[in-house]
C-alpha cells in the first residue's frame, strides 16, 4: 500500500458517505426542503464526521494500520507545509543521533567485541604495565604450567624485524608468539598452516613465519605460492608456512602485526638471552587464555596472583610483582583508559541528544501553539484527543526517523573512514571500527525515544486546549508572562551547551599545556633514526665500535651540532620505557621489597644529552672514556637526586647499587623530564653509559637546524656508506611525539566537535525562541514604537526574557561543568575548569552565542514599521 | 421523536440482518427499512449504522457491491451471505427464546398463599 495516497478503502468509505448524504438529501428535498437546506440537514444528521470515520475504521478491522497510514499521510502533509521547521528539526536530530551513533559505534567495536575470535567472552589476558613481571618468558612458562584456571595460556610480544624477501629489506612489525598462540585463540589459517606447541623443541627450533592477510595482500599480492618460501628475518632463514585469516588482526586492538613467528626463535632476531632472563620485561607483552568452564574471572585473577606470589618468593631478585588484573583480551593494554574516555564521550553525546530533544521539544511546542486553531477545529468536529495526540506523536516520530536515518548514514560513513584511517603512516596503528547490526538498532531506538521525548512536550498544551476558547480568541493569543515549559527547555539546552563548551575549552587548555610542558628534552630540530644492528647480523661485541663510527659519521654531516644515541627507545617515543629497581649501597639483599627507588633506565652515548637538548644541572656527562673497563658511572635526573640523596649537590659523587649488584657513582645530574608519556607525574630516571651495556637496537639522536628532509637524506647516505644492508628511516622527534600526544589530540578534537555541536544547538534554540517571541509580538511592538518607545526599550521588551534565560542557563551549565571535572579528568590531561581563562572563555563564548542567535530577531524587532503592521490587521 | 425507544445493546446487528434479509439494500435503505418494519419505534443513529454494516461485512455475514438506487444514485448495496442467513436464523431463535422467557417472567403474578 502506498502510504502517500489515500487507501482505496478510505476512498470507498468517503464515497459511501457521500452517497448516503445524497440519498438522504433527496428524501429531504422531496419532503419540501430546498436543495442546499436538504444537504446541510443530511450532513448534520450524520453527526461528527471525524468520529464517524474513526468508528468505521475500527469496525472494518486492522484499524491501527489504516489509521496509522492516515496519520502518516496527514503528518507528511503538515510537515511539507512548514519546510523550515521540518528541515531544522531533521538536521538537529541528525546531528545529535549521528554523534551518538559514532561514539556508540566506536564503543561497540572496541569494547563490546574487542577481538574477532571465537568465544572471545571467555578469553582473558593479563594487564601489561607497572611492576607486573609476566613480561619475562620464564615467568610465562611457570604461570602457564602452574595455574589451575586456564585451559591453556599463550603469550606474545612485539618484534620489529627486517624482512628480506628478495626485494629491498625493510622493517616490519610482528608478534613473537608462544607455539600454542593460534590454538588458544581457536582460529584456523586462511592458507597453509599455523605453528603449534608441538613445533617448539627448545631455542631456535621453529624457524616459521605466518603472514597476516593484509601483509600477504600488500607485499605478495595474494600469491598462493609463498607457502614454503624461505625469507630472511634479520638475515636468519625462516619458512613461510601460512597466512592468517583476514578477520584476525592480532591480539592488540590498535596494532595489527604484519607477521607472526614462534617466540622460541625470538633470540635470533632480537637479543641473546632474552628468553632465559627471568627479570627481563621485553619478551612477553601479554599472557592470555580461555578460562576453564565454571571458573570466574575473579578466581582466575586470584589464581594468577597466587602463582605470582610463589614466583616472588622463589626469585626475590628478579620478580618484582604488583597485583595482576585480568581483562578481556584486546582490552588489556588500553582498556581502562579507553573505557573512561569512551564513557565520558558517550555521556557528552547523550547530553547533546538531550539538548537536541529540548530544542525540538520547544520547536514542537511552538509549532503546536501555532496550530492550536487547527487542533481546536478537529476537536470541535468530534475527533478524540487521543487521536490528535497520536497524530502529533506521529509527526514527531516521522521527524525522528528521518533525522535518525540521516544521522546513522553520516555516522556509518564516518566510521568506515575511521577504520581505514592510519593515524601514523608507516606504522601498524589502526582504529578497527566497523558498524554492525547493534549500531543500527541503537540508533533507531535513540531516534524513536527522542521522538517520543520531544513529541510529548506539547501534549499538556493540547490536552488543556478548549476548542471554543481557542477558536474565539484567534491565533494572536498573548504570550504568557509566567515561566513556561518552553523557557525551562531553553534553560536546559543552554545549560547543556555551557557544559559542552566548558568541556571543550578545558580540553583545549589541557592540550596547550601539555604541548608547552617541559619534557626534559627539546624535540625541535632533533632527528631520530631507529637502528637495529641485529637486522644486519652484527654480534654484540662489534656493536660499540659500529655505534662510535655511526655517531662520528653523523657529526661529520655539515650543519649537525650534536649527535648521540640511546639504547632501546628515547623518552616519549611509542610510550616505551624500562624501569629498574635500585638500592642503597649498604643493601645486600636485592629483593624487590628492599628497593630504594624504581627509576626509568636509559643507556646513552656521549653527546646524547647535548643532542636531546637536556641540560646538565651539576657534575659531568659521559665521554668516550666511560667504556667497558672504566669504573661504572651514572647520570641521574633531579627527581632521582632529590629522592635518593636529598639534593642535587649531595648526589654528585655519591654511590648506589644497581639490580645486577654493581656499585655506580653518580657523576652528573640533569633536569627532570617526561619519559613514558606526557601525562605522568614526575618520575626518577637514571642514565648509564651505553658502552658499558651495549645493545644492538638503539636510536641515533641528531641535532641540527638543517631542513629535516635534507638532513634525513644525508643521514641515510652516511649510514648506507657504513653498512648498505641496514634499513633506516630518520624521523623528527616531534613526529614521533605525535604518537604520545595522539590521545590528547583525539580527546581535544572530539570534545571540540561536541562543544561545537552543543553551541550550534543552543544557537538554533535561542534563535528559535527569540524569533518566535518577536513574530508573536510584532503588533504589540508596532504599537509601542508608535507610542514612542526607544530602541533599547523595544529590545528589552522582546529579547529581555531570552537574554535572562541565557544567563541563567549559562550559569547553571558553568556550575555543572565545574562539578564535572572528575568526568573530564578521564578524558583530558590536566582537566581543571577552575582556570580563570577557561571560566572567562565560557562566559565569552556563551555571550557570543547569544549575540549571534538574537541578532536577526533583534534586527527584525528594530525594523518594525508601526504603520505597516496596523494596516495589515 | 420522543416516543422512539432506545435500542438494546446488540440488537442493532440483528435488526440490520433482518432488514437486509428482505432483499439487498444500501445503507440509507437499511435505515428506511428498519424505520418501516418497526413503525419508526426504534431510533437508529445514522452515524452508528455504518460501523455496524462494516463490522458485519468483516464478520462475513454481509457482502457489499456497488449498484444504482431507485432514484439513479450510485450506492453500495448489502445482502446476506450464506453465513449471514445462518446467523440470522440463530439470532432470531435466540431472541425469540429470550423474549418469550422475559415476557413470561414479567407476566408472572405473585402466588397466593
Amino acid at each position: 500500500m502506498n502510504i502517500f495516497h489515500r487507501s482505496p478503502r478510505t476512498e470507498e468509505m468517503e464515497e459511501e458517505l457521500l452517497s448516503h448524504v445524497q440519498l438522504r438529501a433527496d428524501d429531504l428535498e422531496r419532503s419540501g426542503l430546498n436543495h442546499a437546506q436538504a444537504e446541510r440537514q443530511a450532513r448534520i444528521e450524520l453527526g461528527g464526521r471525524e468520529r464517524w470515520k474513526e468508528e468505521c475504521y475500527q469496525a472494518m478491522g486492522s484499524s491501527f494500520f489504516e489509521s496509522l497510514v492516515q496519520d502518516i499521510r496527514f503528518a507528511l502533509r503538515v510537515l511539507r507545509k512548514s519546510p523550515g521547521f521540518t528541515f531544522a528539526a531533521v538536521v538537529t536530530l541528525a546531528l545529535a543521533i549521528g554523534a551518538n551513533a559514532v561514539v556508540f559505534g566506536i564503543m561497540d567495536s572496541l569494547l563490546l567485541r574487542p577481538l574477532n575470535v571465537p568465544q572471545w567472552e571467555s578469553l582473558w589476558g593479563t594487564m601489561y604495565g607497572g611492576n607486573i613481571a609476566w613480561q619475562s618468558y620464564p615467568n610465562y612458562i611457570d604461570l602457564r604450567d602452574h595455574n589451575h584456571s586456564f585451559e591453556d595460556l599463550a603469550a606474545f610480544g612485539m618484534v620489529f624485524a627486517g624482512l628480506d624477501t628478495g626485494k629491498d629489506p625493510s622493517v616490519f612489525n610482528g608478534f613473537a608468539t608462544s607455539g600454542n598462540y593460534f590454538d588458544v585463540l581457536r582460529i584456523q589459517p586462511y592458507l597453509g598452516k599455523f605453528f603449534h606447541a608441538s613445533d617448539e623443541h627448545g631455542r631456535n627450533s621453529a624457524p616459521y613465519v605466518v603472514l597476516s592477510y593484509a601483509y600477504w595482500h600488500s607485499r605478495f599480492h595474494e600469491d598462493r605460492s609463498v607457502i614454503g618460501r624461505v625469507v630472511g628475518v634479520n638475515k636468519h632463514p625462516f619458512t613461510i608456512i601460512g597466512v592468517a585469516p583476514p578477520s584476525f588482526q592480532g591480539t592488540l586492538v590498535f596494532v595489527s602485526p604484519d607477521f607472526y613467528m614462534p617466540i622460541v626463535n625470538e633470540e635470533q632476531v632480537t637479543t641473546e638471552g632474552l628468553l632465559s632472563a627471568r627479570g627481563s620485561d621485553h619478551a612477553v607483552f601479554e599472557v592470555m587464555g580461555h578460562i576453564k568452564p565454571g571458573v570466574t574471572p575473579a578466581q582466575a585473577t586470584a589464581d594468577v596472583n597466587a602463582v605470582g606470589a610463589s614466583l616472588e618468593k622463589n626469585y626475590p631478585k628478579e620478580v618484582a610483582r604488583g597485583n595482576t588484573s585480568l581483562a578481556h583480551e584486546g582490552l588489556t593494554s588500553f582498556g581502562p583508559d579507553l573505557k573512561g574516555f569512551l564513557a565520558g564521550l558517550m555521556l557528552l553525546a547523550g547530553l547533546i541528544l538531550l539538548a537536541a530533544c529540548a530544542n525540538l521539544g520547544s520547536l514542537f511546542a511552538a509549532h503546536a501553539a501555532d496550530r492550536s486553531r487547527e487542533v481546536a477545529l478537529r476537536l470541535a468536529l468530534g475527533s478524540s484527543r487521543r487521536r490528535i495526540l497520536r497524530q502529533l506523536l506521529t509527526e514527531a516520530v516521522l521527524i525522528s526517523l528521518a533525522g535518525g536515518t540521516a544521522g546513522l548514514w553520516a555516522s556509518v560513513v564516518l566510521l568506515s573512514r575511521l577504520s581505514t584511517w592510519r593515524p601514523f603512516p608507516g606504522t601498524a596503528v589502526r582504529i578497527p571500527v566497523s558498524p554492525d547490526a547493534r549500531l543500527y538498532v541503537v540508533a533507531l531506538l535513540l531516534a524513536l525515544v527522542s521522538g517520543f521525548l520531544f513529541g510529548i512536550v506539547p501534549v499538556r498544551q493540547v490536552l488543556r486546549a478548549n476548542p471554543y476558547e481557542v477558536v474565539k480568541a484567534g491565533s494572536s493569543g498573548r504570550l504568557g508572562r509566567r515561566m513556561t515549559l518552553r523557557d525551562v527547555l531553553l534553560v536546559i539546552q543552554i545549560a547543556i551547551c555551557a557544559v559542552l563548551v566548558t568541556a571543550s575549552l578545558v580540553a583545549v587548555r589541557g592540550l596547550v599545556r601539555s604541548l608547552h610542558g617541559n619534557y626534559g628534552i627539546d624535540p625541535r630540530n632533533t632527528m631520530l633514526a631507529s637502528v637495529n644492528l641485529a637486522m644486519a647480523g652484527y654480534s654484540i661485541d662489534k656493536v660499540p665500535g659500529m655505534q662510535k663510527s655511526m655517531i662520528d659519521a653523523m657529526e661529520s654531516i655539515p650543519g649537525v651540532e650534536h649527535a648521540g644515541l640511546v639504547n632501546g627507545y628515547p623518552p616519549l617515543v611509542y610510550t616505551a620505557g624500562t624501569r629498574e629497581n635500585v638500592f642503597k649501597t649498604e643493601t645486600s639483599d636485592l629483593r624487590n621489597s628492599n628497593a630504594a627507588a624504581n627509576p626509568y633506565r636509559y643507556e646513552i652515548s656521549p653527546g646524547y644529552f647535548a643532542a636531546a637538548g637536556t641540560s646538565l644541572l651539576a657534575g659531568r656527562t659521559f665521554d668516550w672514556h666511560d667504556g667497558k673497563d672504566a669504573p661504572p658511572v651514572v647520570v641521574v635526573n633531579r627527581d632521582f637526586a632529590g629522592k635518593m640523596f636529598g639534593s642535587v649537590n649531595h648526589a654528585v659523587g655519591s654511590f648506589y647499587k644497581l639490580l645486577d649488584g654493581r656499585r655506580v657513582e653518580v657523576v652528573g645530574v640533569v633536569e627532570d623530564g617526561k619519559y613514558q608519556n606526557i601525562t605522568q607525574d614526575q618520575q626518577p630516571a637514571m642514565f648509564l653509559p651505553s658502552m658499558q651495556s651495549p645493545a644492538n637496537a638503539f636510536f641515533l639522536v641528531v641535532r641540527s637546524h638543517r631542513d629535516p628532509q635534507q638532513l634525513a637524506a644525508a643521514m641515510r647516505t652516511k649510514l648506507h656508506q657504513l653498512d648498505s644492508g641496514l634499513p633506516v628511516d630518520p624521523k623528527t622527534w616531534n613526529e614521533l611525539l605525535s604518537v604520545v600526544l595522539f590521545p590528547s589530540r583525539v580527546a581535544t578534537m572530539s570534545l571540540g566537535v561536541m562543544g561545537m555541536m552543543g553551541a550550534m544547538l543552543s544557537v538554533t534554540g535561542i534563535f528559535g525562541m527569540a524569533a518566535y517571541s518577536v513574530s508573536k509580538r510584532l503588533r504589540e511592538l508596532g504599537i509601542r514604537v508608535a507610542l514612542g518607545a526607544q530602541r533599547t526599550q523595544v529590545l528589552q521588551a522582546v529579547l529581555g526574557r531570552t537574554v535572562k534565560l541565557l544567563a541563567v542557563g549559562s550559569a547553571i551549565g558553568l556550575l555543572l561543568g565545574i562539578l564535572a571535572t572528575r568526568v573530564l579528568a578521564y578524558i583530558v590531561y590536566q582537566a581543571t575548569p577552575r582556570d580563570p581563562l577557561v571560566l572567562s572563555g565560557v562566559v565569552l563564548a556563551m555571550a557570543l552565542l547569544g549575540l549571534v542567535a538574537t541578532w536577526i530577531p533583534a534586527q527584525r524587532a528594530l525594523s518594525v514599521d508601526p504603520m505597516m503592521l496596523l494596516r495589515e490587521e | 421523536m420522543t416516543d422512539q425507544a432506545q435500542l438494546l445493546p446488540g440488537t442493532l446487528d440483528l435488526l440490520v440482518l433482518k432488514a437486509v434479509s428482505l432483499g439487498p439494500l444500501h445503507g440509507y435503505g437499511v435505515l428506511l427499512r428498519i424505520g418501516q418494519i418497526t413503525n419508526s419505534a426504534l431510533l437508529i443513529e445514522q452515524g452508528a449504522l455504518y460501523p455496524a454494516l462494516f463490522r458485519l461485512v468483516r464478520q462475513g455475514l454481509l457482502k457489499a457491491s456497488w449498484g444504482v438506487s431507485d432514484n439513479n444514485r450510485r450506492a453500495k448495496f448489502y445482502e446476506l451471505t450464506a453465513a449471514g442467513r445462518k446467523r440470522f436464523r440463530e439470532e432470531t431463535e435466540g431472541w425469540n427464546r429470550l423474549a418469550t422467557a422475559m415476557t413470561a417472567a414479567l407476566a408472572a403474578q405473585a402466588e397466593e398463599a
